[in-house]
């Protein structure tokens, strides 16, 4: 049997939620037999927050993001993004996705790259020009557009990345470990970045990681989540203020959070091993 | 800057003295090398000499090594066959000299694109310019009979001389036949791969099929082609369209699959239709695979139109023409139509490549990263 996760309920009441998932399972048949990748997942999200999903590798924590996203089907359960099916959300491009990797096209120029979802999307030519401006300043990327992708370091092709998934003006950010294989500098350099432009924007993000600093530095709330099968076992609504300078990761308050999200990684294990 | 021993040099020098020696001894009446045998002493030394200064020991390299292949050259007619073992010494000292030649260039880091794109040229004209040496040497100098292995120089006059019935072969196998076999040919593999990526049952039942076009004897197809479409360039071109047909189609298939889990992905999040896909994401990033089988094609094109000419032609054309001079025992014009061919061949896969350098920049192969 899959214990209840604890705090799970408790979440379902929020209005206006932008994505809610509703007993959500899916299970890979693979050949060496079925994987369950998530089990049992409730959760509610509502407009404007910033939540955090951390758990080790194989908790299905980037799984559940590619459910939102619809790039899988889940084999259970229900899920709801505005209101509609992942699959309808993602016919009116309800979403910008950000990958592990920038995944920029390499025979396109940064703005060029930025433009792909906007041409696909058919926007006009003036009109792709204007947002392409407006995006690359928001992730200050302004004087790269000629460049090409493998002419920018790691940390600014990533930047160029998260500028297309916001160039097209989705309210929901979908990111999966954005920042995973930048170096600690320039990924500390990002969360600040990326805070303050989620403070600017209003947008609804996801964000997968498994760094503790990183998704107590970044969320209104904390999904932790433990494998075999992937599942939800706490939630952690932050008390920290909106405003966080680098610093606040040296505060009592921000390491207690943190603690917390520690323990419920261990609880996740302690039943498996 | 204090300088190694240069021990292509050094070798020139014994190679030098060593046929001097032979030719003091030898029989009067043959070949005169005593010039050849001086003017490669005189540079090798000369060489040595001005070694700090790369430019002036590459120019005295030069001179020497070509004045002495000219020298030898020109002492052997009239003795054909008659080279004694000095003459193969002097040559060998010689090309040590180019070989050197050569060395110092290729070290050169030219500072403008100019000189940069001179030494690009200069370095591979050396070269070839000394196989052509070489052959030429030997062939005179051991008197090798024409029939077999006519010399270079043979080759060139009669390339000069048929200048007329050269052009009018190439324009029959390379601008009819070659040019459109080669453009339906990629085309038609390309549309294949297209419509095979498309439709599953296309994949699953075209491509087997395919495998086994490219199979086909060309020896066997060729004079069905004539059948079918004539004595003309047409058939000829069919026989090239066959040829060409299945590299693009492989090569294309492969290629649409060259985009990562996460390209498409990302396309997916776009919601992106199968066409949107292909021509932004898919076609770019096949074009290292579609440009391959451009240039494998290129040579394929060309020695499948030469061959096709031999099973039935009209009274021009690059295979017909090889295919009777060789019975009329012209070997040298067969050699010309070789020559031509291969010019020819290195021209359009050099085309072919070019375009590719300026379509797939992006490509670590070519930015080089």
């Amino acid at each position: 049997m899959i214990p209840e996760p604890k705090q799970a309920a408790s979440m379902a009441e929020i209005k206006n939620a932008v994505i809610e998932a509703e007993k959500l399972g899916l299970t890979f048949h693979t050949n060496d037999g079925p994987v369950q990748a998530l089990a049992n997942v409730n959760l509610s999200i509502g407009k404007g927050e910033f939540v955090s999903f951390i758990g080790p590798s194989g908790c299905g924590k980037t799984t559940l993001l590619r459910v939102i996203a619809d790039l899988e089907k889940p084999t259970s359960g229900k899920i709801l993004v505005n209101g509609m099916s992942a699959e309808q959300a993602r016919a009116r491009r309800a979403y910008g996705y950000v990958f592990q990797a920038a995944a920029l096209l390499p025979w396109r120029t940064i703005a060029s790259n930025v433009a792909l979802p906007l041409e696909i999307m058919g926007v006009s030519r003036a009109e792709q020009a204007a947002r392409i401006k407006r995006t690359l300043d928001l992730v200050n990327l302004s004087g790269f557009e000629k460049k090409y992708p493998w002419q920018l370091s790691g940390g600014m092709q990533q930047r160029a990345s998260i500028a297309r998934a916001l160039a097209f003006d989705a309210d929901l950010l979908l990111m999966d470990e954005p920042f995973g294989a930048l170096d600690e500098i320039v990924r500390d350099h990002l969360n600040e970045q990326l805070l303050e432009l989620w403070g600017r924007t209003e947008k609804t993000i996801c964000f997968v990681t498994h760094s503790i600093p990183e998704a107590v530095y970044l969320s209104t709330r904390i999904v932790v989540m433990s494998p075999r099968p992937g599942r939800v076992t706490d939630i952690i609504e932050s008390t920290l203020p909106k405003e966080r300078p680098l610093d606040i990761r040296e505060t009592p308050e921000f390491l207690a959070i943190a603690a917390r999200v520690r323990d419920g990684l261990r609880a996740g294990h302690s039943y498996e091993d | 800057m204090m300088r190694g021993f240069v021990w292509q040099i050094a070798l020139t020098l014994v190679l030098v003295l060593v046929g001097a020696a032979l030719e003091v001894g030898a029989a009067q009446g043959t070949a005169d090398v005593w010039p050849a045998l001086g003017v490669v002493a005189v540079a090798a030394l000369l060489a040595a000499a001005v070694a700090t200064r790369p430019l002036t020991e590459a120019v005295v390299l030069f001179a020497g090594a070509h004045l002495g292949a000219w020298l030898l050259l020109s002492g052997i007619t009239g003795h054909e066959g008659q080279a004694g073992a000095s003459f193969y010494l002097a040559l060998a000292g010689a090309w040590l000299l180019a070989w050197r030649c050569v060395t110092v260039l290729s070290a050169f880091k030219p500072t403008s694109r100019q000189a940069a794109a001179v030494l690009g040229l200069v370095i591979p004209v050396i070269f070839g310019a000394w196989i052509l040496i070489i052959w030429e040497a030997i062939v005179r100098g051991a008197g090798i009979p024409f029939l077999l292995l006519p010399p270079p120089s043979a080759i060139a006059v009669r390339i000069s001389a048929s200048a007329a019935i050269l052009a009018a072969d190439v324009n029959q196998t390379i601008f009819k036949a070659v040019v459109a076999g080669y453009a339906i040919g990629c085309c038609t593999g390309f549309a294949a791969a297209i419509a095979a990526d498309r439709f599953v049952f296309l994949r699953r039942g075209l491509l087997p099929i395919g495998n086994m076009a490219a199979a086909l004897p060309i020896i066997g197809v060729a004079p069905i082609m004539v059948m079918w479409f004539g004595f003309d360039w047409q058939s000829k071109a069919a026989v090239v369209v066959i040829m060409t047909f299945f590299p693009m189609l492989v090569n294309t298939v492969v290629g649409l699959t060259a985009s990562s889990h996460m390209e498409r992905d990302l396309m997916r999040t776009y919601a992106s239709g199968y066409w949107q896909t292909l021509f932004k994401l898919r076609l770019p990033a096949a074009m290292p695979f579609i440009f391959n089988a451009l240039k494998i094609n290129s040579t394929l094109a060309l020695i499948g139109a030469i061959v096709a000419e031999f099973f039935g032609t009209p009274v021009v054309g690059m295979g017909f023409r090889i295919s009777t001079e060789v019975g009329r025992m012209n070997i040298d014009m067969v050699w010309a139509e070789i020559a031509v061919a291969a010019v020819a061949g290195s021209v359009f896969y050099g085309a072919v490549a070019l375009i590719e350098r300026a379509v797939t920049f992006w490509h670590p192969s070519i930015r080089g990263g």
